[in-house]
């Protein structure tokens, strides 16, 4: 049987956690900041791993500047996500060194009304179908990429399924 | 133009390309995917924890566990649950063993790709034998829904040392015989050797990962790498390729079923008796924040992005699939070559649709 039966549920809230940062998120936290020191860009913790907040003109560069920088070397995009927070869009970045084997988190916000970012593709060739899915299933516009077409949806569909507005169908009786 | 349509025998799935061909040589290709789409991400946003594992049981629809895994250990994370040791060794004895069958899979259909249509006969009746011990053990054949938030479903019969040990000798004889009719074949290795080679820079750009990677030469594996539940106290080998051509991709696998039979056998040695879940709530509450997990599945490296605000569903789970990322590829790939070598490179990449449209 899994677990006790649901008792007491109704207004329970999940206990409050903090996050600290593991021994490489650590050495990217002393060393990132002196890197990026031209662009204005917040730290910040997700889970255990070092995050970044930049804005969204800043991506392109900040990103090339991660992956040649040595100290760094982030040279493998792991995955593009995009995350519908109502007020605004949040597009997180993971990246990682093959060669230090740290891990890093970039989350740009965008306005709701009108998402758009520059493309990855020109640095990363891994950035392509990530971004056409953001844009298909969110709206977002990834300006300077290639081939912006619709890649999971059929062609004709309306609408962003992946942004909270989109209703989910209820069941209906036949 | 030629359309390779959505329905194709060697297409392993519903998966389209639109190729420009020049006389026999293809020129270029354009992948046309979502045939599959069924919404996980979305629907996952409705759904308790404990339901959204049969989501992903569904995601890449030949290594079930391994999905399984991947997203209960995200949750296992999220919330800092510990797990029973019997639980996690049962785990990986059934993780690694999906992967055997998920590569005995590859193994028969990359042979009726090249047009050696016996193999596949001797290899899925070999993974007849470990879908009727996944029966046994979880009430399933393929979609099992046994790995569980907090451990796993039920504990195993009482013959199951002395089922797996058969088992496991007959995989090993199976697999060698596999290997003796197709590997070193003359016409094999004449179709698939140097066809599709990618370099190892190349393939770090696009984010490949999994076997199809490791043939290139990059000794990438997250088992090794930042080890998860219990492998670390196995010995256990990464084979690597050379080249990065599809026969590289092809041997990588098979090698790779030998040593996940010697993890299970190590396995085996070390389980001990105990509990096989922690007892958790039905309805699920982790705490505000967000976790990025990934796990070695079959095809690569799957990652679950989970963001949770507190309730009881999660707000959003985004899934990093393994095939997607291996599929960039292939418009490089396929690139001058003739029609008949990319139905070949196709199959060498190992893709299920079920996990690149979600």
């Amino acid at each position: 049987m899994l677990g006790s039966v649901v008792e007491n549920n109704s207004g329970e809230q999940s206990p409050e956690k903090t996050f600290a940062l593991d021994d490489k998120g650590q050495f990217l936290e002393r060393t990132v900041p002196t890197i990026l020191s031209s662009f204005n860009h917040e730290p910040g913790v997700s889970f255990d791993i070092f995050a970044l907040i930049i804005k969204p003109e800043d991506i392109l560069s900040v990103c090339k500047t991660l992956k040649e920088d040595t100290q760094t070397a982030f040279d493998y995009l792991v995955c593009i996500s995009v995350v519908d927070y109502l007020e605004y869009i949040q597009v997180v970045y993971h990246l990682m060194s093959t060669t230090k084997k740290h891990k890093i988190v970039i989350k740009v916000n965008l306005d709701s009304s009108k998402p758009s970012i520059p493309s990855l593709t020109s640095i990363w060739l891994g950035a392509d179908w990530f971004e056409r899915e953001g844009h298909d299933l969110f709206g977002v516009v990834f300006e300077g990429h290639p081939n912006l077409t619709p890649l999971l949806l059929y062609e004709g569909f309306e609408g962003h399924p992946g942004l909270k507005s989109y209703p989910l169908p209820e069941y209906k009786e036949w | 133009m030629i359309n390779m349509g959505p329905q194709h025998p060697s297409t392993h799935g519903v998966f389209r390309m639109v190729m420009a061909v020049d006389g026999e040589v293809v020129v270029d290709v354009e992948p046309h995917i979502g045939y599959l789409h069924r919404g996980s991400e979305k629907l996952a946003e409705n759904e308790l924890y404990v339901q959204v594992v049969t989501l992903f049981d569904r995601l890449d629809y030949i290594s079930n566990l391994n999905n399984e895994m991947v997203f209960c250990r995200t949750v296992e994370k999220l919330m800092d649950l510990a797990i029973p040791e019997r639980a996690e060794y049962l785990r990986i004895i059934l993780c690694e063993l999906n992967r055997v069958a998920s590569h005995l899979l590859f193994v028969g259909t990359f042979g009726l790709d090249t047009g050696a249509m016996t193999p596949v006969m001797y290899t899925f009746r070999e993974r007849e034998k470990i879908q009727t011990m996944f029966e046994m053990v979880t009430g399933a054949r393929m979609m099992h829904n046994y790995i569980r938030i907090g451990g796993v479903k039920n504990d195993v019969p009482k013959d199951f040392h002395r089922r797996m040990q058969d088992l496991i000798s007959e995989l090993r004889q199976g697999i060698d015989e596999a290997d003796r009719l197709l590997s070193f074949n003359e016409i094999f290795l004449a179709r698939t050797k140097g066809i599709g080679t990618i370099t190892a820079e190349k393939a770090i750009n696009y984010g490949m990962s999994g076997p199809s990677l490791r043939a290139s030469g990059v000794p990438m594996d997250i088992r090794k790498d930042e080890p998860y539940s219990l492998y670390d106290r196995f010995d256990f080998g990464i084979p690597i390729g050379e080249n990065g051509d599809s026969w590289d991709r092809y041997y990588v696998r098979v090698e790779e079923m030998r040593q996940s039979l010697k993890i299970i056998e190590q396995a085996m040695e070390q389980i001990s008796d105990g509990p096989t879940i922690t007892s958790t709530r039905l309805v699920l509450r982790p705490p505000k924040g967000e976790v990025y997990v990934r796990g070695e599945n079959p095809r690569g490296e799957l990652g679950v992005y989970l963001v949770s605000d507190g309730t009881d569903k999660p707000y959003r789970v985004k899934v990093r699939p393994p095939s997607f990322c291996n599929l960039m590829a292939l418009k490089e790939l396929i690139k001058d070559t003739y029609i008949a070598d990319s139905v070949v490179i196709l199959g060498s990449l190992d893709i299920v649709l079920g996990e690149v449209d979600r």
